[in-house]
Protein backbone atom coordinates (compact mmCIF):
# COMPACT_ATOMS: atom_id res chain seq x y z
CA UNK A 1 0.00 0.00 0.00
CA UNK A 2 3.00 2.03 0.76
CA UNK A 3 2.77 3.56 -3.20
CA UNK A 4 -0.37 5.19 -2.24
CA UNK A 5 0.65 7.17 0.46
CA UNK A 6 3.42 8.66 -1.75
CA UNK A 7 1.22 10.16 -4.41
CA UNK A 8 0.82 13.59 -4.18
CA UNK A 9 -2.42 15.19 -3.07
CA UNK A 10 -2.88 16.37 -7.03
CA UNK A 11 -2.37 12.64 -7.85
CA UNK A 12 -4.05 10.82 -4.98
CA UNK A 13 -7.30 13.11 -6.09
CA UNK A 14 -6.73 12.20 -10.02
CA UNK A 15 -6.67 8.59 -9.03
CA UNK A 16 -9.75 8.84 -6.46
CA UNK A 17 -12.06 10.40 -9.44
CA UNK A 18 -10.31 8.26 -12.04
CA UNK A 19 -12.08 5.50 -9.34
CA UNK A 20 -8.03 3.87 -9.78
CA UNK A 21 -8.45 3.11 -5.80
CA UNK A 22 -11.23 4.11 -3.14
CA UNK A 23 -10.87 6.61 -0.49
CA UNK A 24 -11.51 3.67 2.08
CA UNK A 25 -8.21 2.22 0.45
CA UNK A 26 -5.84 5.26 0.44
CA UNK A 27 -6.87 5.95 4.26
CA UNK A 28 -6.59 2.62 5.09
CA UNK A 29 -2.95 2.98 4.06
CA UNK A 30 -2.20 6.53 5.72
CA UNK A 31 -3.87 4.99 9.06
CA UNK A 32 -0.92 2.25 8.69
CA UNK A 33 1.40 4.48 7.86
CA UNK A 34 0.65 6.32 11.02
CA UNK A 35 0.50 3.59 13.14
CA UNK A 36 3.77 2.81 12.10
CA UNK A 37 5.42 5.86 12.38
CA UNK A 38 4.70 6.54 16.12
CA UNK A 39 8.28 6.70 17.09
CA UNK A 40 7.86 10.26 14.93
CA UNK A 41 5.84 11.57 17.60
CA UNK A 42 3.98 13.50 14.76
CA UNK A 43 0.62 12.47 15.65
CA UNK A 44 -1.14 13.50 19.73
CA UNK A 45 -4.20 11.77 18.67
CA UNK A 46 -5.07 9.13 15.79
CA UNK A 47 -8.30 8.89 14.87
CA UNK A 48 -8.53 5.85 12.64
CA UNK A 49 -12.45 4.63 13.20
CA UNK A 50 -13.31 8.68 12.44
CA UNK A 51 -10.76 8.88 8.97
CA UNK A 52 -12.27 5.11 8.14
CA UNK A 53 -16.07 6.45 8.95
CA UNK A 54 -14.72 9.79 6.64
CA UNK A 55 -13.37 7.71 4.00
CA UNK A 56 -16.47 5.70 3.28
CA UNK A 57 -19.02 8.32 3.60
CA UNK A 58 -16.74 10.45 0.66
CA UNK A 59 -16.90 6.68 -1.51
CA UNK A 60 -19.95 7.03 -1.08
CA UNK A 61 -20.55 10.62 -2.01
CA UNK A 62 -18.58 9.86 -4.93
CA UNK A 63 -20.93 7.37 -6.24
CA UNK A 64 -23.25 9.49 -6.28
CA UNK A 65 -21.29 12.15 -8.61
CA UNK A 66 -21.26 14.30 -5.68
CA UNK A 67 -17.62 14.38 -4.80
CA UNK A 68 -15.89 17.71 -3.94
CA UNK A 69 -12.37 19.25 -4.51
CA UNK A 70 -11.03 17.55 -1.79
CA UNK A 71 -13.27 14.23 -2.00
CA UNK A 72 -11.47 11.37 0.03
CA UNK A 73 -7.94 12.87 0.60
CA UNK A 74 -6.45 11.89 4.37
CA UNK A 75 -5.21 14.66 5.83
CA UNK A 76 -3.17 15.80 8.99
CA UNK A 77 -4.65 18.36 11.00
CA UNK A 78 -2.48 20.36 13.47
CA UNK A 79 -3.99 20.31 17.26
CA UNK A 80 -3.88 24.24 17.27
CA UNK A 81 -7.68 23.67 15.39
CA UNK A 82 -10.44 22.92 17.50
CA UNK A 83 -12.11 20.07 16.02
CA UNK A 84 -15.73 18.77 17.02
CA UNK A 85 -15.48 15.60 19.72
CA UNK A 86 -11.78 15.09 19.05
CA UNK A 87 -9.28 16.34 21.62
CA UNK A 88 -7.61 19.93 20.65
CA UNK A 89 -4.83 21.08 23.42
CA UNK A 90 -2.82 23.13 21.49
CA UNK A 91 -0.02 20.91 23.24
CA UNK A 92 -0.59 21.72 26.47
CA UNK A 93 -1.68 20.21 29.86
CA UNK A 94 -3.41 23.34 30.51
CA UNK A 95 -6.01 22.14 27.77
CA UNK A 96 -5.65 18.05 28.24
CA UNK A 97 -9.01 16.24 27.60
CA UNK A 98 -10.11 19.01 26.32
CA UNK A 99 -13.18 18.50 23.68
CA UNK A 100 -14.70 21.19 21.25
CA UNK A 101 -18.19 21.37 20.77
CA UNK A 102 -17.67 23.27 17.68
CA UNK A 103 -15.60 23.18 14.77
CA UNK A 104 -12.73 25.54 13.19
CA UNK A 105 -13.57 27.46 10.25
CA UNK A 106 -10.56 26.15 8.37
CA UNK A 107 -11.18 22.18 9.13
CA UNK A 108 -15.18 22.65 8.14
CA UNK A 109 -14.24 24.29 5.00
CA UNK A 110 -11.76 21.14 4.40
CA UNK A 111 -14.58 19.23 5.36
CA UNK A 112 -17.22 20.90 3.20
CA UNK A 113 -14.51 19.70 0.34
CA UNK A 114 -14.23 16.42 1.69
CA UNK A 115 -11.17 15.75 3.18
CA UNK A 116 -10.38 12.64 5.50
CA UNK A 117 -8.88 13.56 9.21
CA UNK A 118 -6.60 10.93 10.09
CA UNK A 119 -5.88 13.20 13.72
CA UNK A 120 -4.48 16.04 15.46
CA UNK A 121 -0.73 16.86 14.71
CA UNK A 122 1.91 17.75 17.22
CA UNK A 123 3.44 21.63 17.85
CA UNK A 124 5.10 23.35 20.67
CA UNK A 125 2.89 24.21 23.54
CA UNK A 126 0.30 27.23 22.16
CA UNK A 127 3.07 27.38 18.58
CA UNK A 128 5.24 28.71 21.01
CA UNK A 129 8.50 27.44 19.55
CA UNK A 130 10.93 26.57 16.68
CA UNK A 131 11.86 23.30 17.28
CA UNK A 132 8.73 21.15 19.29
CA UNK A 133 10.34 20.82 22.26
CA UNK A 134 7.84 22.98 24.08
CA UNK A 135 5.00 20.28 23.38
CA UNK A 136 3.43 18.86 26.47
CA UNK A 137 3.39 15.40 24.77
CA UNK A 138 7.25 15.31 23.98
CA UNK A 139 9.39 16.69 20.52
CA UNK A 140 8.35 15.55 17.42
CA UNK A 141 11.23 13.96 15.59
CA UNK A 142 12.60 14.70 11.98
CA UNK A 143 12.43 12.21 9.80
CA UNK A 144 15.32 13.47 8.09
CA UNK A 145 18.65 12.77 9.99
CA UNK A 146 22.42 13.83 8.62
CA UNK A 147 23.96 11.36 5.85
CA UNK A 148 25.64 9.03 8.27
CA UNK A 149 24.61 9.84 11.44
CA UNK A 150 21.42 8.79 13.66
CA UNK A 151 21.32 11.85 15.95
CA UNK A 152 17.23 12.94 16.61
CA UNK A 153 16.82 16.34 14.96
CA UNK A 154 14.09 18.81 15.30
CA UNK A 155 11.36 18.93 12.44
CA UNK A 156 11.63 22.84 12.97
CA UNK A 157 7.93 23.92 15.27
CA UNK A 158 6.13 25.42 15.22
CA UNK A 159 4.12 23.41 12.85
CA UNK A 160 6.84 20.25 13.37
CA UNK A 161 3.80 17.55 13.76
CA UNK A 162 2.82 19.08 10.47
CA UNK A 163 6.01 18.97 8.99
CA UNK A 164 7.20 15.96 9.42
CA UNK A 165 4.03 14.20 9.08
CA UNK A 166 4.08 15.01 5.24
CA UNK A 167 7.60 14.32 5.22
CA UNK A 168 7.41 10.78 6.19
CA UNK A 169 4.25 9.93 3.86
CA UNK A 170 1.76 9.76 6.97
CA UNK A 171 -0.84 12.02 5.65
CA UNK A 172 -0.92 13.72 1.95
CA UNK A 173 -0.93 17.33 3.70
CA UNK A 174 -1.37 18.90 6.72
CA UNK A 175 -3.18 22.20 8.18
CA UNK A 176 -0.41 24.56 10.39
CA UNK A 177 -0.03 28.08 11.57
CA UNK A 178 2.19 30.53 11.36
CA UNK A 179 2.78 33.44 13.54
CA UNK A 180 6.66 34.16 13.50
CA UNK A 181 7.53 31.53 10.82
CA UNK A 182 5.72 28.57 11.97
CA UNK A 183 4.77 27.04 8.97
CA UNK A 184 7.76 28.41 7.03
CA UNK A 185 10.71 27.52 9.22
CA UNK A 186 9.54 23.48 9.77
CA UNK A 187 8.89 23.17 5.56
CA UNK A 188 12.29 24.02 5.16
CA UNK A 189 13.74 21.48 8.03
CA UNK A 190 11.70 18.93 6.38
CA UNK A 191 11.74 19.54 2.59
CA UNK A 192 8.14 20.48 2.51
CA UNK A 193 6.58 23.38 1.14
CA UNK A 194 4.56 25.65 3.41
CA UNK A 195 2.82 28.86 2.51
CA UNK A 196 1.23 31.52 5.61
CA UNK A 197 -1.16 33.52 3.25
CA UNK A 198 -2.20 37.04 3.51
CA UNK A 199 -3.68 37.72 7.29
CA UNK A 200 -7.28 37.87 7.10
CA UNK A 201 -6.95 35.06 4.43
CA UNK A 202 -8.02 31.97 6.42
CA UNK A 203 -10.58 32.22 9.60
CA UNK A 204 -9.24 32.09 12.77
CA UNK A 205 -12.26 31.12 14.23
CA UNK A 206 -11.46 28.35 16.17
CA UNK A 207 -8.25 28.50 16.31
CA UNK A 208 -6.55 28.54 19.56
CA UNK A 209 -5.26 32.08 19.90
CA UNK A 210 -1.52 32.57 20.99
CA UNK A 211 -0.98 36.51 18.80
CA UNK A 212 -3.98 37.43 17.31
CA UNK A 213 -2.81 40.02 15.01
CA UNK A 214 0.29 37.36 13.50
CA UNK A 215 -1.30 34.53 13.59
CA UNK A 216 -2.51 33.35 10.60
CA UNK A 217 -3.21 29.09 9.40
CA UNK A 218 -1.88 27.60 6.06
CA UNK A 219 -1.08 24.56 4.18
CA UNK A 220 1.92 22.07 4.24
CA UNK A 221 2.52 19.49 1.99
CA UNK A 222 4.41 17.86 -0.81
CA UNK A 223 4.64 19.68 -4.29
CA UNK A 224 3.50 23.81 -4.49
CA UNK A 225 0.29 22.38 -6.13
CA UNK A 226 -0.65 20.55 -3.48
CA UNK A 227 -0.43 23.61 -0.98
CA UNK A 228 -2.73 25.41 -3.58
CA UNK A 229 -5.17 23.07 -3.46
CA UNK A 230 -5.41 22.94 0.32
CA UNK A 231 -5.05 26.44 0.04
CA UNK A 232 -7.94 27.35 -1.92
CA UNK A 233 -10.42 25.08 0.31
CA UNK A 234 -9.56 26.65 3.43
CA UNK A 235 -9.64 30.33 2.87
CA UNK A 236 -12.52 32.74 2.94
CA UNK A 237 -14.64 35.00 4.28
CA UNK A 238 -15.92 34.11 7.21
CA UNK A 239 -18.09 36.31 9.57
CA UNK A 240 -17.24 34.58 12.77
CA UNK A 241 -13.54 36.10 12.13
CA UNK A 242 -13.61 40.00 12.26
CA UNK A 243 -10.33 39.82 10.57
CA UNK A 244 -11.36 37.63 7.75
CA UNK A 245 -11.02 39.80 4.97
CA UNK A 246 -14.46 39.83 2.77
CA UNK A 247 -12.71 39.18 -0.47
CA UNK A 248 -12.87 36.43 -3.67
CA UNK A 249 -10.54 33.35 -3.42
CA UNK A 250 -8.84 33.24 -6.24
CA UNK A 251 -8.28 29.80 -8.19
CA UNK A 252 -4.68 29.09 -6.66
CA UNK A 253 -4.22 25.70 -8.39
CA UNK A 254 -4.42 27.61 -11.73
CA UNK A 255 -1.08 30.03 -11.17
CA UNK A 256 1.07 26.88 -10.62
CA UNK A 257 3.22 26.32 -14.17
CA UNK A 258 2.10 29.54 -15.15
CA UNK A 259 4.93 31.79 -16.79
CA UNK A 260 6.97 34.03 -14.75
CA UNK A 261 8.52 35.80 -17.08
CA UNK A 262 8.98 39.22 -16.83
CA UNK A 263 8.79 39.04 -12.99
CA UNK A 264 10.90 41.78 -11.12
CA UNK A 265 12.01 39.93 -8.13
CA UNK A 266 13.59 41.47 -5.18
CA UNK A 267 16.74 40.64 -3.02
CA UNK A 268 16.67 42.38 0.26
CA UNK A 269 20.15 43.13 1.41
CA UNK A 270 19.57 42.86 4.77
CA UNK A 271 18.71 39.01 4.62
CA UNK A 272 22.94 39.24 4.25
CA UNK A 273 23.48 38.29 7.72
CA UNK A 274 26.44 37.50 9.53
CA UNK A 275 27.44 33.78 10.53
CA UNK A 276 25.04 32.91 7.73
CA UNK A 277 26.49 28.88 6.85
CA UNK A 278 27.82 29.43 3.12
CA UNK A 279 25.90 26.84 1.86
CA UNK A 280 22.77 29.16 2.52
CA UNK A 281 24.33 31.73 1.07
CA UNK A 282 24.91 29.30 -2.16
CA UNK A 283 21.58 28.25 -2.71
CA UNK A 284 20.16 31.51 -1.93
CA UNK A 285 21.91 32.42 -5.26
CA UNK A 286 21.20 29.26 -7.13
CA UNK A 287 17.53 30.46 -6.71
CA UNK A 288 18.67 33.95 -8.15
CA UNK A 289 19.93 31.77 -11.32
CA UNK A 290 17.11 29.83 -11.44
CA UNK A 291 14.55 32.53 -11.54
CA UNK A 292 16.68 34.45 -14.21
CA UNK A 293 16.94 31.48 -15.79
CA UNK A 294 12.68 31.50 -16.03
CA UNK A 295 12.94 34.90 -17.55
CA UNK A 296 12.44 37.11 -14.32
CA UNK A 297 14.24 40.59 -13.49
CA UNK A 298 16.17 40.04 -10.31
CA UNK A 299 16.09 43.76 -8.03
CA UNK A 300 18.27 44.32 -5.34
CA UNK A 301 16.17 46.34 -2.70
CA UNK A 302 16.67 47.29 0.81
CA UNK A 303 14.45 46.44 3.89
CA UNK A 304 16.49 48.31 6.21
CA UNK A 305 14.20 47.25 9.45
CA UNK A 306 14.71 44.04 9.27
CA UNK A 307 16.75 43.68 11.50
CA UNK A 308 14.33 44.70 14.39
CA UNK A 309 11.85 42.80 12.94
CA UNK A 310 12.58 39.71 15.80
CA UNK A 311 13.13 42.40 19.34
CA UNK A 312 9.60 43.94 17.72
CA UNK A 313 7.86 40.56 17.72
CA UNK A 314 9.10 39.43 20.73
CA UNK A 315 7.23 42.48 22.43
CA UNK A 316 4.03 42.23 20.21
CA UNK A 317 3.64 38.35 20.26
CA UNK A 318 4.37 37.86 24.73
CA UNK A 319 1.89 41.12 24.84
CA UNK A 320 -1.49 39.71 22.88
CA UNK A 321 0.14 36.14 24.09
CA UNK A 322 0.16 37.44 27.67
CA UNK A 323 -3.49 38.71 27.10
CA UNK A 324 -4.84 35.48 24.81
CA UNK A 325 -3.77 33.01 27.26
CA UNK A 326 -5.50 35.14 30.31
CA UNK A 327 -8.59 32.78 29.69
CA UNK A 328 -7.11 29.51 31.09
CA UNK A 329 -8.29 30.03 34.31
CA UNK A 330 -9.61 26.77 35.19
CA UNK A 331 -13.01 27.47 35.59
CA UNK A 332 -14.71 26.62 32.41
CA UNK A 333 -12.73 24.08 30.67
CA UNK A 334 -9.08 23.06 31.16
CA UNK A 335 -7.11 22.12 33.63
CA UNK A 336 -8.02 23.18 37.41
CA UNK A 337 -5.72 23.11 40.56
CA UNK A 338 -7.48 23.85 43.46
CA UNK A 339 -5.95 25.88 45.72
CA UNK A 340 -6.85 27.50 49.29
CA UNK A 341 -8.83 30.28 47.69
CA UNK A 342 -9.71 31.98 44.03
CA UNK A 343 -6.19 33.27 43.58
CA UNK A 344 -4.31 30.53 44.68
CA UNK A 345 -6.11 28.00 42.72
CA UNK A 346 -5.94 30.37 39.46
CA UNK A 347 -2.12 30.78 39.86
CA UNK A 348 -1.62 26.83 40.76
CA UNK A 349 -3.40 26.10 37.54
CA UNK A 350 -1.96 28.17 35.37
CA UNK A 351 1.62 26.96 37.27
CA UNK A 352 0.97 23.40 36.44
CA UNK A 353 -0.60 24.10 33.67
CA UNK A 354 1.66 25.90 30.61
CA UNK A 355 5.22 24.85 30.38
CA UNK A 356 8.36 27.04 30.55
CA UNK A 357 8.32 28.69 27.57
CA UNK A 358 4.57 29.69 27.43
CA UNK A 359 5.02 30.90 31.40
CA UNK A 360 8.00 32.82 30.15
CA UNK A 361 6.33 35.05 26.99
CA UNK A 362 3.82 35.77 29.13
CA UNK A 363 5.46 37.32 32.00
CA UNK A 364 7.25 39.14 29.78
CA UNK A 365 4.42 40.21 27.75
CA UNK A 366 2.88 41.08 31.02
CA UNK A 367 5.48 43.00 32.64
CA UNK A 368 5.66 45.00 28.80
CA UNK A 369 2.19 45.95 28.58
CA UNK A 370 2.02 47.09 32.75
CA UNK A 371 1.60 50.05 33.92
CA UNK A 372 4.63 52.55 33.66
CA UNK A 373 6.46 50.29 31.09
CA UNK A 374 3.86 50.35 27.82
CA UNK A 375 4.97 53.57 26.22
CA UNK A 376 8.51 52.08 25.97
CA UNK A 377 7.71 48.94 25.41
CA UNK A 378 4.67 47.95 23.65
CA UNK A 379 3.48 51.75 21.55
CA UNK A 380 7.06 51.29 20.56
CA UNK A 381 7.53 48.21 18.95
CA UNK A 382 4.33 48.58 17.09
CA UNK A 383 5.75 52.01 15.65
CA UNK A 384 9.04 49.75 14.53
CA UNK A 385 6.40 47.66 13.40
CA UNK A 386 5.07 49.83 11.38
CA UNK A 387 8.31 51.40 9.60
CA UNK A 388 8.99 47.38 8.99
CA UNK A 389 5.66 47.25 6.88
CA UNK A 390 6.66 50.30 5.25
CA UNK A 391 9.73 49.01 4.30
CA UNK A 392 8.11 46.40 2.03
CA UNK A 393 5.59 48.52 1.18
CA UNK A 394 8.39 50.27 -0.65
CA UNK A 395 10.23 47.39 -2.13
CA UNK A 396 6.84 46.37 -3.75
CA UNK A 397 6.65 49.81 -5.78
CA UNK A 398 10.37 48.09 -7.68
CA UNK A 399 9.32 44.16 -7.23
CA UNK A 400 6.52 41.78 -7.67
CA UNK A 401 7.67 39.40 -5.02
CA UNK A 402 11.18 38.77 -2.89
CA UNK A 403 13.37 36.02 -2.60
CA UNK A 404 15.34 34.96 0.56
CA UNK A 405 16.14 31.91 2.39
CA UNK A 406 13.41 30.59 4.85
CA UNK A 407 16.16 29.90 7.92
CA UNK A 408 19.36 30.69 9.00
CA UNK A 409 20.28 26.72 9.26
CA UNK A 410 19.05 23.07 8.63
CA UNK A 411 17.55 21.47 11.08
CA UNK A 412 19.53 21.54 13.97
CA UNK A 413 19.86 18.09 16.32
CA UNK A 414 16.75 17.84 19.72
CA UNK A 415 18.20 19.44 22.79
CA UNK A 416 21.07 21.81 20.86
CA UNK A 417 19.19 25.30 21.53
CA UNK A 418 16.74 24.52 24.48
CA UNK A 419 18.72 26.53 26.97
CA UNK A 420 19.25 29.46 25.16
CA UNK A 421 15.79 31.31 24.32
CA UNK A 422 17.48 33.82 21.84
CA UNK A 423 19.51 31.77 19.85
CA UNK A 424 15.88 29.52 19.55
CA UNK A 425 14.37 33.03 18.48
CA UNK A 426 16.77 33.39 15.81
CA UNK A 427 15.43 30.99 14.13
CA UNK A 428 12.43 32.71 12.69
CA UNK A 429 15.21 35.66 11.61
CA UNK A 430 14.08 35.34 7.62
CA UNK A 431 10.25 34.58 8.70
CA UNK A 432 9.05 36.75 11.20
CA UNK A 433 9.27 40.14 8.72
CA UNK A 434 6.27 38.94 6.96
CA UNK A 435 4.01 38.20 9.89
CA UNK A 436 4.03 41.83 11.00
CA UNK A 437 3.55 43.24 7.66
CA UNK A 438 0.60 40.69 7.19
CA UNK A 439 2.27 39.10 4.27
CA UNK A 440 2.07 35.90 2.31
CA UNK A 441 5.30 33.89 2.63
CA UNK A 442 6.04 30.48 1.14
CA UNK A 443 8.69 28.36 1.59
CA UNK A 444 10.25 25.62 -1.42
CA UNK A 445 12.63 22.95 -0.57
CA UNK A 446 15.54 24.10 -2.94
CA UNK A 447 18.10 21.93 -2.35
CA UNK A 448 20.15 19.60 0.40
CA UNK A 449 23.22 20.81 2.23
CA UNK A 450 26.43 19.14 2.83
CA UNK A 451 25.12 16.50 5.30
CA UNK A 452 22.16 15.82 2.87
CA UNK A 453 19.92 17.81 5.03
CA UNK A 454 16.93 19.69 2.88
CA UNK A 455 16.89 23.40 2.85
CA UNK A 456 14.34 25.61 1.92
CA UNK A 457 13.90 28.99 -0.16
CA UNK A 458 11.10 31.42 0.69
CA UNK A 459 9.39 33.67 -1.41
CA UNK A 460 7.52 37.14 -0.20
CA UNK A 461 4.43 38.53 -1.71
CA UNK A 462 2.33 41.29 -1.91
CA UNK A 463 -0.84 41.32 0.27
CA UNK A 464 -3.63 39.02 -1.59
CA UNK A 465 -1.13 37.87 -3.88
CA UNK A 466 -0.20 34.52 -3.20
CA UNK A 467 -1.06 33.58 -7.05
CA UNK A 468 2.49 35.57 -7.95
CA UNK A 469 3.51 32.58 -5.18
CA UNK A 470 2.35 29.62 -6.45
CA UNK A 471 3.87 30.85 -10.08
CA UNK A 472 7.35 31.62 -8.64
CA UNK A 473 7.35 28.10 -6.05
CA UNK A 474 6.17 26.03 -9.23
CA UNK A 475 9.33 27.78 -11.38
CA UNK A 476 11.75 27.40 -8.42
CA UNK A 477 10.31 23.45 -7.64
CA UNK A 478 10.73 22.81 -11.03
CA UNK A 479 14.21 23.78 -11.53
CA UNK A 480 15.28 22.62 -8.14
CA UNK A 481 13.70 19.14 -9.50
CA UNK A 482 13.92 18.30 -5.78
CA UNK A 483 13.18 14.82 -5.12
CA UNK A 484 15.44 13.85 -1.70
CA UNK A 485 13.32 12.15 0.38
CA UNK A 486 14.42 10.66 4.12
CA UNK A 487 15.76 6.98 4.40
CA UNK A 488 12.92 5.58 6.12
CA UNK A 489 14.98 4.23 10.02
CA UNK A 490 11.20 4.56 11.91
CA UNK B 1 16.95 47.32 31.41
CA UNK B 2 17.62 44.94 34.23
CA UNK B 3 14.60 43.40 36.22
CA UNK B 4 14.97 42.18 39.53
CA UNK B 5 13.56 39.04 41.45
CA UNK B 6 11.18 41.38 43.49
CA UNK B 7 9.61 42.68 39.68
CA UNK B 8 9.55 38.99 38.78
CA UNK B 9 7.60 38.60 41.67
CA UNK B 10 5.10 41.24 40.97
CA UNK B 11 4.63 39.99 36.73
CA UNK B 12 3.55 36.44 38.06
CA UNK B 13 1.49 37.90 40.23
CA UNK B 14 -0.19 40.00 37.57
CA UNK B 15 -0.15 36.72 35.42
CA UNK B 16 -2.06 34.94 38.01
CA UNK B 17 1.39 32.09 37.47
CA UNK B 18 2.52 31.10 40.85
CA UNK B 19 6.41 30.97 40.79
CA UNK B 20 8.27 29.24 43.82
CA UNK B 21 11.03 31.59 45.70
CA UNK B 22 13.75 29.74 44.26
CA UNK B 23 12.69 30.34 40.88
CA UNK B 24 12.54 34.18 40.70
CA UNK B 25 16.44 35.04 40.55
CA UNK B 26 16.92 32.45 37.43
CA UNK B 27 13.83 33.81 35.73
CA UNK B 28 15.14 37.49 36.13
CA UNK B 29 18.63 36.68 34.85
CA UNK B 30 16.05 34.84 32.16
CA UNK B 31 14.17 37.75 31.31
CA UNK B 32 16.20 40.39 31.78
CA UNK B 33 18.69 38.82 28.72
CA UNK B 34 15.65 39.05 26.28
CA UNK B 35 14.71 42.26 27.83
CA UNK B 36 18.16 43.43 27.05
CA UNK B 37 17.58 42.11 23.58
CA UNK B 38 14.77 43.85 22.79
CA UNK B 39 16.49 47.32 23.74
CA UNK B 40 18.27 47.90 20.11
CA UNK B 41 14.64 48.64 19.16
CA UNK B 42 15.87 52.28 20.60
CA UNK B 43 18.00 52.48 18.02
CA UNK B 44 14.71 53.03 15.61
CA UNK B 45 13.59 56.40 14.99
CA UNK B 46 9.69 56.38 15.43
CA UNK B 47 9.09 60.11 15.60
CA UNK B 48 6.03 60.81 14.05
CA UNK B 49 5.13 57.39 13.61
CA UNK B 50 1.60 55.68 13.87
CA UNK B 51 1.44 52.81 16.23
CA UNK B 52 0.17 49.62 13.59
CA UNK B 53 -2.50 47.85 15.48
CA UNK B 54 -3.68 45.76 12.81
CA UNK B 55 -2.07 44.24 9.74
CA UNK B 56 -5.21 44.55 7.64
CA UNK B 57 -6.29 47.86 6.49
CA UNK B 58 -10.26 47.10 6.78
CA UNK B 59 -12.80 48.51 9.27
CA UNK B 60 -14.67 46.41 11.46
CA UNK B 61 -17.48 45.45 9.92
CA UNK B 62 -20.65 45.77 12.51
CA UNK B 63 -23.38 43.44 12.80
CA UNK B 64 -27.30 42.85 13.48
CA UNK B 65 -27.51 43.17 17.60
CA UNK B 66 -29.71 39.97 17.65
CA UNK B 67 -28.74 36.19 19.56
CA UNK B 68 -27.05 34.16 16.96
CA UNK B 69 -26.39 31.25 19.50
CA UNK B 70 -27.16 29.97 22.85
CA UNK B 71 -29.63 27.65 24.79
CA UNK B 72 -27.55 24.47 25.09
CA UNK B 73 -25.95 24.60 28.58
CA UNK B 74 -24.88 21.01 27.87
CA UNK B 75 -22.41 22.01 25.34
CA UNK B 76 -21.34 25.04 27.26
CA UNK B 77 -20.63 22.86 30.36
CA UNK B 78 -18.99 19.78 28.43
CA UNK B 79 -15.47 20.43 29.17
CA UNK B 80 -15.73 22.47 32.63
CA UNK B 81 -14.20 21.14 35.74
CA UNK B 82 -16.68 21.05 37.98
CA UNK B 83 -20.77 21.68 37.33
CA UNK B 84 -23.60 21.65 39.55
CA UNK B 85 -27.26 21.99 37.67
CA UNK B 86 -26.51 23.80 34.33
CA UNK B 87 -23.31 26.20 36.37
CA UNK B 88 -20.32 26.28 36.41
CA UNK B 89 -18.72 25.92 40.07
CA UNK B 90 -16.16 27.98 40.93
CA UNK B 91 -14.56 28.56 44.09
CA UNK B 92 -15.83 31.00 46.93
CA UNK B 93 -15.45 34.33 45.98
CA UNK B 94 -17.31 35.95 48.81
CA UNK B 95 -17.39 34.95 52.57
Amino acid sequence: MSELTSLTLKAALDGLASKSFSSEEITQAHVQAVEAARALNAFVVETPEKALEMAKASDERRARGEAGPLDGAPLGIKDLFCTEGVESTAASKILKGFKPTYESTVTANLFRDGAVMLGKLNMDEFAMGSSNETSAWGPVVNPWRAEGGNAQLTPGGSSGGSAAAVAADLCLGATATDTGGSIRQPAAFTGTVGIKPTYGRCSRWGVVAFASSLDQAGPMARTVEDTAILLKSMSGHDPKDSTSLPVEVPDFPSFVGKSVKGLRVGVPKEYRVEGMPPEIEKLWQQGIDWLKEAGCEIVEVSLPHTKYALPAYYIIAPAEASSNLARYDGMRYGLRVDGSNLTETYEQTRAQGFGDEVKRRILIGTYVLSAGYYDAYYLKALKVRRRIADDFDQAFEKVDALLTPTAPSAAFALGENSDDPIAMYLNDIFTVTVNLAGLPGMSVPAGVDANGLPLGLQLIGRALDEGTLFSLGGAIEKAADFRAKPAKWW
Amino acid sequence: MAIDAATVRKVARLARIAEPEERLEPLARELSGILNWIEQLNEVDTNGVEPMTSAVHVTLPMREDVVTDGGDPAKVLSNSPKTASNFFVVPKVVE
